[in-house]
Protein backbone atom coordinates (compact mmCIF):
# COMPACT_ATOMS: atom_id res chain seq x y z
CA UNK A 1 0.00 0.00 0.00
CA UNK A 2 2.76 2.41 0.92
CA UNK A 3 4.56 1.79 -2.35
CA UNK A 4 1.47 1.92 -4.53
CA UNK A 5 1.11 5.66 -4.08
CA UNK A 6 4.57 6.76 -5.34
CA UNK A 7 4.42 4.24 -8.18
CA UNK A 8 1.02 5.55 -9.21
CA UNK A 9 2.27 9.13 -8.93
CA UNK A 10 5.25 8.44 -11.19
CA UNK A 11 3.07 6.59 -13.70
CA UNK A 12 0.67 9.55 -13.74
CA UNK A 13 3.54 11.94 -14.37
CA UNK A 14 4.73 9.81 -17.29
CA UNK A 15 1.22 9.57 -18.68
CA UNK A 16 0.73 13.34 -18.40
CA UNK A 17 3.97 14.11 -20.25
CA UNK A 18 3.20 11.60 -23.00
CA UNK A 19 -0.31 13.04 -23.35
CA UNK A 20 1.19 16.53 -23.54
CA UNK A 21 3.48 15.34 -26.34
CA UNK A 22 0.49 13.80 -28.10
CA UNK A 23 -1.56 16.96 -27.82
CA UNK A 24 1.13 19.46 -28.77
CA UNK A 25 3.26 17.54 -31.29
CA UNK A 26 1.57 14.44 -32.67
CA UNK A 27 -1.97 15.73 -33.15
CA UNK A 28 -2.34 17.66 -36.42
CA UNK A 29 -3.16 21.36 -36.39
CA UNK A 30 -6.82 22.01 -36.93
CA UNK A 31 -7.50 23.59 -40.33
CA UNK A 32 -9.73 26.55 -39.45
CA UNK A 33 -9.00 27.12 -35.78
CA UNK A 34 -5.25 26.60 -35.79
CA UNK A 35 -3.20 25.81 -32.73
CA UNK A 36 -5.72 27.19 -30.28
CA UNK A 37 -7.81 24.09 -30.90
CA UNK A 38 -5.22 22.09 -28.95
CA UNK A 39 -6.68 23.40 -25.72
CA UNK A 40 -9.52 21.02 -26.47
CA UNK A 41 -7.26 18.14 -25.36
CA UNK A 42 -7.33 19.61 -21.86
CA UNK A 43 -10.83 21.01 -21.93
CA UNK A 44 -12.69 17.81 -22.74
CA UNK A 45 -10.79 15.42 -20.41
CA UNK A 46 -11.12 17.93 -17.55
CA UNK A 47 -14.87 18.10 -18.13
CA UNK A 48 -15.24 14.34 -18.12
CA UNK A 49 -13.11 13.93 -15.02
CA UNK A 50 -15.06 16.68 -13.23
CA UNK A 51 -18.41 15.07 -14.06
CA UNK A 52 -17.12 11.64 -13.02
CA UNK A 53 -15.88 13.07 -9.70
CA UNK A 54 -19.25 14.70 -8.99
CA UNK A 55 -20.80 11.30 -9.53
CA UNK A 56 -18.28 9.76 -7.11
CA UNK A 57 -19.23 12.48 -4.63
CA UNK A 58 -22.89 11.51 -4.97
CA UNK A 59 -22.18 7.80 -4.44
CA UNK A 60 -19.89 8.47 -1.49
CA UNK A 61 -22.53 10.72 0.10
CA UNK A 62 -25.22 8.05 -0.19
CA UNK A 63 -22.78 5.52 1.18
CA UNK A 64 -22.05 7.83 4.10
CA UNK A 65 -25.74 8.30 4.94
CA UNK A 66 -26.25 4.53 4.82
CA UNK A 67 -23.12 3.32 6.64
CA UNK A 68 -21.65 6.41 8.39
CA UNK A 69 -18.07 5.42 7.69
CA UNK A 70 -15.32 8.04 8.00
CA UNK A 71 -13.80 6.94 4.71
CA UNK A 72 -16.89 7.63 2.60
CA UNK A 73 -17.13 11.15 3.98
CA UNK A 74 -13.45 11.78 3.25
CA UNK A 75 -13.98 10.46 -0.28
CA UNK A 76 -17.00 12.73 -0.76
CA UNK A 77 -14.97 15.74 0.35
CA UNK A 78 -11.97 14.82 -1.79
CA UNK A 79 -13.98 14.15 -4.94
CA UNK A 80 -15.99 17.36 -4.60
CA UNK A 81 -12.87 19.49 -4.08
CA UNK A 82 -10.94 17.98 -6.97
CA UNK A 83 -14.10 18.00 -9.11
CA UNK A 84 -14.49 21.73 -8.53
CA UNK A 85 -10.84 22.25 -9.52
CA UNK A 86 -11.33 20.36 -12.79
CA UNK A 87 -14.63 22.12 -13.42
CA UNK A 88 -12.80 25.42 -12.94
CA UNK A 89 -10.22 24.33 -15.51
CA UNK A 90 -13.09 23.61 -17.91
CA UNK A 91 -14.61 27.03 -17.32
CA UNK A 92 -11.22 28.74 -17.78
CA UNK A 93 -9.98 26.85 -20.85
CA UNK A 94 -13.36 27.27 -22.57
CA UNK A 95 -13.19 31.06 -22.86
CA UNK A 96 -9.51 30.96 -23.88
CA UNK A 97 -10.60 28.86 -26.85
CA UNK A 98 -13.85 30.73 -27.44
CA UNK A 99 -12.29 34.18 -27.70
CA UNK A 100 -10.32 33.56 -30.94
CA UNK A 101 -12.81 31.04 -32.41
CA UNK A 102 -16.20 32.53 -31.54
CA UNK A 103 -14.97 36.09 -31.06
CA UNK A 104 -16.40 36.27 -27.55
CA UNK A 105 -15.27 34.99 -24.16
CA UNK A 106 -18.57 33.71 -22.98
CA UNK A 107 -22.03 32.96 -24.29
CA UNK A 108 -25.05 31.75 -22.33
CA UNK A 109 -25.21 28.60 -24.39
CA UNK A 110 -26.83 25.50 -22.91
CA UNK A 111 -23.65 23.58 -22.23
CA UNK A 112 -21.71 26.53 -20.85
CA UNK A 113 -24.54 27.58 -18.61
CA UNK A 114 -25.14 24.06 -17.29
CA UNK A 115 -21.45 23.66 -16.47
CA UNK A 116 -21.42 27.01 -14.69
CA UNK A 117 -24.48 26.05 -12.63
CA UNK A 118 -22.88 22.71 -11.80
CA UNK A 119 -19.79 24.56 -10.62
CA UNK A 120 -21.95 26.88 -8.48
CA UNK A 121 -23.74 23.91 -6.86
CA UNK A 122 -20.50 22.20 -5.85
CA UNK A 123 -18.89 25.42 -4.65
CA UNK A 124 -21.97 25.83 -2.44
CA UNK A 125 -21.36 22.29 -1.20
CA UNK A 126 -17.77 23.15 -0.28
CA UNK A 127 -18.93 26.39 1.40
CA UNK A 128 -21.36 24.40 3.54
CA UNK A 129 -18.57 22.03 4.52
CA UNK A 130 -16.40 24.96 5.49
CA UNK A 131 -19.08 26.72 7.54
CA UNK A 132 -20.74 23.76 9.20
CA UNK A 133 -19.33 23.03 12.59
CA UNK A 134 -18.28 19.85 14.28
CA UNK A 135 -19.54 16.33 13.84
CA UNK A 136 -22.70 17.18 11.91
CA UNK A 137 -20.77 18.47 8.87
CA UNK A 138 -20.70 15.09 7.05
CA UNK A 139 -24.45 14.54 7.39
CA UNK A 140 -25.39 18.04 6.23
CA UNK A 141 -22.89 17.85 3.38
CA UNK A 142 -24.13 14.43 2.27
CA UNK A 143 -27.72 15.70 2.23
CA UNK A 144 -26.73 18.70 0.13
CA UNK A 145 -24.74 16.47 -2.22
CA UNK A 146 -27.90 14.49 -2.94
CA UNK A 147 -29.85 17.70 -3.60
CA UNK A 148 -27.11 18.89 -5.92
CA UNK A 149 -26.92 15.69 -7.89
CA UNK A 150 -30.70 15.39 -8.24
CA UNK A 151 -30.72 18.98 -9.48
CA UNK A 152 -28.28 18.35 -12.34
CA UNK A 153 -30.73 16.75 -14.84
CA UNK A 154 -33.36 19.40 -14.06
CA UNK A 155 -30.77 22.14 -14.64
CA UNK A 156 -29.79 20.58 -17.93
CA UNK A 157 -33.39 20.16 -19.07
CA UNK A 158 -34.37 23.72 -18.18
CA UNK A 159 -31.33 25.38 -19.71
CA UNK A 160 -31.55 23.36 -22.90
CA UNK A 161 -35.12 24.48 -23.39
CA UNK A 162 -34.27 28.05 -22.38
CA UNK A 163 -31.53 28.24 -24.96
CA UNK A 164 -33.09 26.38 -27.84
CA UNK A 165 -36.02 28.74 -27.58
CA UNK A 166 -33.84 31.72 -28.44
CA UNK A 167 -31.57 32.14 -31.47
CA UNK A 168 -27.97 31.15 -30.86
CA UNK A 169 -25.74 34.24 -30.70
CA UNK A 170 -22.84 32.37 -32.27
CA UNK A 171 -22.47 29.04 -33.95
CA UNK A 172 -19.68 27.06 -32.39
CA UNK A 173 -17.73 24.95 -34.82
CA UNK A 174 -16.88 22.44 -32.16
CA UNK A 175 -14.60 19.64 -33.32
CA UNK A 176 -17.25 17.06 -32.59
CA UNK A 177 -17.75 15.42 -35.95
CA UNK A 178 -15.19 13.80 -38.17
CA UNK A 179 -12.22 13.93 -35.84
CA UNK A 180 -8.83 13.03 -37.33
CA UNK A 181 -7.66 9.62 -35.99
CA UNK A 182 -4.49 11.24 -34.62
CA UNK A 183 -6.67 13.74 -32.82
CA UNK A 184 -8.62 10.88 -31.31
CA UNK A 185 -5.39 9.31 -30.07
CA UNK A 186 -4.44 12.57 -28.41
CA UNK A 187 -7.90 12.87 -26.85
CA UNK A 188 -7.79 9.36 -25.44
CA UNK A 189 -4.26 9.72 -24.07
CA UNK A 190 -5.19 12.97 -22.42
CA UNK A 191 -8.36 11.46 -21.06
CA UNK A 192 -6.34 8.63 -19.51
CA UNK A 193 -3.75 11.05 -18.16
CA UNK A 194 -6.34 13.39 -16.65
CA UNK A 195 -8.28 10.50 -15.16
CA UNK A 196 -5.08 9.24 -13.54
CA UNK A 197 -4.16 12.74 -12.39
CA UNK A 198 -7.65 13.31 -10.96
CA UNK A 199 -7.53 9.99 -9.11
CA UNK A 200 -4.08 10.85 -7.75
CA UNK A 201 -5.34 14.18 -6.42
CA UNK A 202 -8.45 12.58 -4.91
CA UNK A 203 -6.30 9.92 -3.31
CA UNK A 204 -3.94 12.51 -1.82
CA UNK A 205 -6.81 14.64 -0.58
CA UNK A 206 -8.54 11.56 0.83
CA UNK A 207 -5.43 10.61 2.80
CA UNK A 208 -5.12 14.17 4.08
CA UNK A 209 -8.74 14.18 5.21
CA UNK A 210 -8.23 10.89 7.04
CA UNK A 211 -5.06 12.17 8.75
CA UNK A 212 -6.85 15.40 9.72
CA UNK A 213 -9.56 13.31 11.31
CA UNK A 214 -7.01 11.28 13.27
CA UNK A 215 -5.30 14.46 14.48
CA UNK A 216 -8.64 15.86 15.65
CA UNK A 217 -9.47 12.65 17.46
CA UNK A 218 -6.06 12.60 19.11
CA UNK A 219 -6.56 16.20 20.28
CA UNK A 220 -9.99 15.35 21.66
CA UNK A 221 -8.57 12.28 23.39
CA UNK A 222 -5.74 14.26 24.95
CA UNK A 223 -8.14 16.98 26.15
CA UNK A 224 -10.28 14.30 27.78
CA UNK A 225 -7.28 12.70 29.46
CA UNK A 226 -5.91 15.98 30.77
CA UNK A 227 -9.36 16.80 32.17
CA UNK A 228 -9.42 13.48 33.99
CA UNK A 229 -5.93 14.17 35.33
CA UNK A 230 -6.99 17.59 36.63
CA UNK A 231 -9.97 16.14 38.44
CA UNK A 232 -7.98 13.56 40.36
CA UNK B 1 -50.51 11.14 16.95
CA UNK B 2 -50.76 10.83 13.20
CA UNK B 3 -48.56 12.75 10.75
CA UNK B 4 -51.49 14.95 9.78
CA UNK B 5 -52.32 15.70 13.40
CA UNK B 6 -48.77 16.80 14.22
CA UNK B 7 -48.56 18.80 11.00
CA UNK B 8 -51.83 20.53 11.67
CA UNK B 9 -50.98 21.40 15.26
CA UNK B 10 -47.48 22.65 14.51
CA UNK B 11 -48.79 24.69 11.60
CA UNK B 12 -51.50 26.21 13.74
CA UNK B 13 -48.96 27.07 16.43
CA UNK B 14 -46.68 28.75 13.88
CA UNK B 15 -49.52 30.69 12.30
CA UNK B 16 -50.70 31.86 15.72
CA UNK B 17 -47.19 32.96 16.67
CA UNK B 18 -46.88 34.82 13.38
CA UNK B 19 -50.34 36.36 13.74
CA UNK B 20 -49.40 37.76 17.13
CA UNK B 21 -45.88 38.94 16.35
CA UNK B 22 -46.08 39.52 12.55
CA UNK B 23 -42.26 39.35 12.53
CA UNK B 24 -41.80 37.39 9.31
CA UNK B 25 -44.50 39.05 7.26
CA UNK B 26 -43.53 42.60 8.25
CA UNK B 27 -39.84 42.14 7.52
CA UNK B 28 -40.63 40.37 4.22
CA UNK B 29 -43.07 43.03 3.11
CA UNK B 30 -40.76 45.91 3.86
CA UNK B 31 -37.84 44.13 2.26
CA UNK B 32 -39.80 43.36 -0.92
CA UNK B 33 -41.03 46.94 -1.04
CA UNK B 34 -37.45 48.20 -0.88
CA UNK B 35 -36.41 45.84 -3.69
CA UNK B 36 -39.31 47.06 -5.87
CA UNK B 37 -38.39 50.70 -5.33
CA UNK B 38 -34.68 50.14 -5.90
CA UNK B 39 -35.27 48.13 -9.07
CA UNK B 40 -37.54 50.82 -10.38
CA UNK B 41 -34.76 53.39 -9.91
CA UNK B 42 -32.14 51.08 -11.33
CA UNK B 43 -33.96 50.21 -14.54
CA UNK B 44 -36.47 53.05 -15.00
CA UNK B 45 -38.49 50.98 -17.49
CA UNK B 46 -41.29 52.00 -19.84
CA UNK B 47 -44.54 49.99 -19.81
CA UNK B 48 -43.45 47.79 -22.71
CA UNK B 49 -39.97 47.16 -21.28
CA UNK B 50 -41.32 46.43 -17.84
CA UNK B 51 -43.55 43.71 -19.23
CA UNK B 52 -40.41 41.97 -20.47
CA UNK B 53 -38.35 42.35 -17.31
CA UNK B 54 -41.16 42.11 -14.74
CA UNK B 55 -40.94 38.31 -14.50
CA UNK B 56 -37.35 38.61 -13.37
CA UNK B 57 -37.96 41.55 -11.05
CA UNK B 58 -40.96 40.02 -9.32
CA UNK B 59 -39.29 36.69 -8.63
CA UNK B 60 -35.99 38.17 -7.51
CA UNK B 61 -37.90 40.39 -5.07
CA UNK B 62 -39.92 37.43 -3.79
CA UNK B 63 -36.84 35.22 -3.57
CA UNK B 64 -34.92 37.73 -1.45
CA UNK B 65 -37.95 38.40 0.72
CA UNK B 66 -38.61 34.68 1.16
CA UNK B 67 -35.05 34.18 2.45
CA UNK B 68 -35.82 36.68 5.21
CA UNK B 69 -38.78 34.56 6.36
CA UNK B 70 -37.04 31.23 5.82
CA UNK B 71 -34.18 32.26 8.07
CA UNK B 72 -36.64 32.78 10.91
CA UNK B 73 -38.28 29.36 10.48
CA UNK B 74 -36.05 27.41 12.81
CA UNK B 75 -34.44 30.26 14.74
CA UNK B 76 -37.70 30.44 16.68
CA UNK B 77 -37.29 26.82 17.77
CA UNK B 78 -33.76 27.29 19.10
CA UNK B 79 -34.95 29.36 22.05
CA UNK B 80 -35.66 27.18 25.08
CA UNK B 81 -34.27 24.16 23.17
CA UNK B 82 -37.59 23.51 21.44
CA UNK B 83 -35.78 21.84 18.55
CA UNK B 84 -34.11 19.38 20.92
CA UNK B 85 -37.51 18.63 22.41
CA UNK B 86 -38.81 17.87 18.91
CA UNK B 87 -35.89 15.53 18.41
CA UNK B 88 -36.58 13.42 21.46
CA UNK B 89 -40.35 13.48 20.98
CA UNK B 90 -41.91 10.53 19.12
CA UNK B 91 -43.62 12.93 16.68
CA UNK B 92 -42.58 12.11 13.09
CA UNK B 93 -39.94 14.50 11.73
CA UNK B 94 -41.63 14.67 8.34
CA UNK B 95 -44.74 16.13 10.00
CA UNK B 96 -42.64 18.89 11.55
CA UNK B 97 -41.03 19.61 8.20
CA UNK B 98 -44.36 19.67 6.37
CA UNK B 99 -45.82 22.08 8.91
CA UNK B 100 -42.84 24.42 8.61
CA UNK B 101 -42.86 24.29 4.82
CA UNK B 102 -46.63 24.89 4.64
CA UNK B 103 -46.29 27.77 7.10
CA UNK B 104 -43.58 29.39 5.00
CA UNK B 105 -45.64 28.77 1.88
CA UNK B 106 -48.58 30.64 3.42
CA UNK B 107 -46.36 33.54 4.55
CA UNK B 108 -44.82 33.94 1.10
CA UNK B 109 -48.20 33.62 -0.64
CA UNK B 110 -49.61 36.37 1.58
CA UNK B 111 -46.57 38.49 0.72
CA UNK B 112 -47.09 37.85 -2.98
CA UNK B 113 -50.77 38.70 -2.78
CA UNK B 114 -49.93 41.99 -1.10
CA UNK B 115 -47.00 42.85 -3.35
CA UNK B 116 -48.56 41.95 -6.71
CA UNK B 117 -50.86 45.03 -6.85
CA UNK B 118 -47.86 47.19 -6.00
CA UNK B 119 -45.91 45.75 -8.92
CA UNK B 120 -48.84 46.41 -11.22
CA UNK B 121 -49.01 50.02 -10.09
CA UNK B 122 -45.30 50.82 -10.01
CA UNK B 123 -44.43 49.14 -13.29
CA UNK B 124 -47.65 49.80 -15.24
CA UNK B 125 -48.09 46.08 -15.78
CA UNK B 126 -50.86 44.67 -17.89
CA UNK B 127 -50.82 41.01 -18.77
CA UNK B 128 -51.32 40.01 -22.40
CA UNK B 129 -51.70 36.31 -21.60
CA UNK B 130 -54.32 34.75 -19.29
CA UNK B 131 -53.88 35.83 -15.66
CA UNK B 132 -55.04 32.56 -14.09
CA UNK B 133 -51.84 30.94 -15.41
CA UNK B 134 -49.88 33.38 -13.27
CA UNK B 135 -51.62 31.91 -10.23
CA UNK B 136 -50.47 28.40 -11.19
CA UNK B 137 -46.90 29.58 -11.75
CA UNK B 138 -47.06 31.52 -8.48
CA UNK B 139 -48.21 28.53 -6.44
CA UNK B 140 -45.76 26.04 -7.99
CA UNK B 141 -42.88 28.52 -7.92
CA UNK B 142 -43.45 29.52 -4.33
CA UNK B 143 -43.54 25.89 -3.22
CA UNK B 144 -40.30 25.27 -5.15
CA UNK B 145 -38.55 28.04 -3.23
CA UNK B 146 -40.10 27.27 0.11
CA UNK B 147 -39.71 23.49 0.27
CA UNK B 148 -35.96 23.59 -0.34
CA UNK B 149 -35.63 26.82 1.61
CA UNK B 150 -37.21 25.28 4.71
CA UNK B 151 -34.91 22.28 4.42
CA UNK B 152 -31.76 24.33 3.88
CA UNK B 153 -32.74 26.67 6.71
CA UNK B 154 -32.69 23.63 9.00
CA UNK B 155 -29.18 22.92 7.70
CA UNK B 156 -27.85 26.47 7.85
CA UNK B 157 -29.08 26.90 11.42
CA UNK B 158 -26.35 24.41 12.39
CA UNK B 159 -23.54 26.38 10.77
CA UNK B 160 -21.52 29.35 11.82
CA UNK B 161 -22.84 32.57 10.22
CA UNK B 162 -26.32 31.06 9.89
CA UNK B 163 -28.11 33.78 8.01
CA UNK B 164 -25.52 33.99 5.23
CA UNK B 165 -25.40 30.26 4.62
CA UNK B 166 -29.04 29.84 3.54
CA UNK B 167 -28.94 31.87 0.29
CA UNK B 168 -25.51 30.44 -0.53
CA UNK B 169 -26.89 26.91 -0.72
CA UNK B 170 -30.48 27.72 -1.72
CA UNK B 171 -29.78 29.88 -4.78
CA UNK B 172 -27.58 27.45 -6.78
CA UNK B 173 -30.00 24.56 -6.29
CA UNK B 174 -32.97 26.80 -7.15
CA UNK B 175 -31.57 28.04 -10.47
CA UNK B 176 -33.72 25.76 -12.69
CA UNK B 177 -36.84 26.63 -10.67
CA UNK B 178 -36.07 30.35 -10.89
CA UNK B 179 -35.47 30.07 -14.61
CA UNK B 180 -38.82 28.33 -14.98
CA UNK B 181 -40.70 30.89 -12.84
CA UNK B 182 -39.16 33.89 -14.56
CA UNK B 183 -39.61 32.56 -18.07
CA UNK B 184 -43.15 31.34 -17.44
CA UNK B 185 -44.13 34.70 -15.92
CA UNK B 186 -42.56 36.65 -18.77
CA UNK B 187 -44.18 34.52 -21.44
CA UNK B 188 -47.60 34.94 -19.78
CA UNK B 189 -47.16 38.70 -19.34
CA UNK B 190 -46.00 39.27 -22.90
CA UNK B 191 -48.23 36.56 -24.36
CA UNK B 192 -45.37 35.64 -26.67
CA UNK B 193 -44.99 31.95 -25.88
CA UNK B 194 -46.75 29.14 -24.08
CA UNK B 195 -45.61 28.63 -20.49
CA UNK B 196 -46.64 24.95 -20.62
CA UNK B 197 -43.09 23.55 -20.59
CA UNK B 198 -42.06 25.72 -17.65
CA UNK B 199 -45.16 24.87 -15.64
CA UNK B 200 -44.47 21.18 -16.20
CA UNK B 201 -40.83 21.64 -15.23
CA UNK B 202 -41.86 23.43 -12.03
CA UNK B 203 -44.26 20.61 -11.20
CA UNK B 204 -41.48 18.03 -11.70
CA UNK B 205 -39.07 20.13 -9.64
CA UNK B 206 -41.63 20.41 -6.83
CA UNK B 207 -42.36 16.71 -6.87
CA UNK B 208 -38.71 15.64 -6.94
CA UNK B 209 -37.52 17.98 -4.22
CA UNK B 210 -40.51 17.49 -1.94
CA UNK B 211 -39.69 13.78 -2.04
CA UNK B 212 -35.98 14.38 -1.37
CA UNK B 213 -36.76 16.80 1.47
CA UNK B 214 -39.21 14.48 3.16
CA UNK B 215 -36.91 11.49 2.92
CA UNK B 216 -33.80 13.30 4.18
CA UNK B 217 -35.28 15.59 6.82
CA UNK B 218 -35.15 13.15 9.71
CA UNK B 219 -31.46 12.49 9.02
CA UNK B 220 -30.64 16.19 9.03
CA UNK B 221 -32.75 16.95 12.09
CA UNK B 222 -30.95 14.26 14.06
CA UNK B 223 -27.46 15.11 12.78
CA UNK B 224 -25.05 15.39 15.69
Amino acid sequence: MKKTFPIFAIATLGLLSYALYQALVVAPTEVTMGNVQRIFYYHLPSAWVAFALFFVNFLASIWYLAKRTAGSDALALASAEVGVVFCTIVLLTGPIWARPVWGIWWTWDARLTSTLVLWLIYVAYLMLRRFASGGQTPVLAAALAIFGFVDVPIVYLSIRFFRTQHPQPVIGGGPGSGLDPRMWTAVLWNLAAFAAYGSLLVWTRYRMAMVERQVEEAHAQRALESNEGAEQ
Amino acid sequence: MSILGVTQRTLRKDLRLEWRSKDAINSMLFFALLVVVIFSFAFDPTAEESRHIAGGLIWVAFLFAAVVALNQTWARELRNQVLDAYRVSPAPATALFLAKALGNFLFVVVLEALMAPLFVVFYNLRSVGPVYQLLVVGALGTWALVVNGTFFAAMSIRTRSREIMLPLILFPISIPALLAMVDATTSILTGSASPAFWIRLLAIYDLVFTTVCLSLFETVLNAE
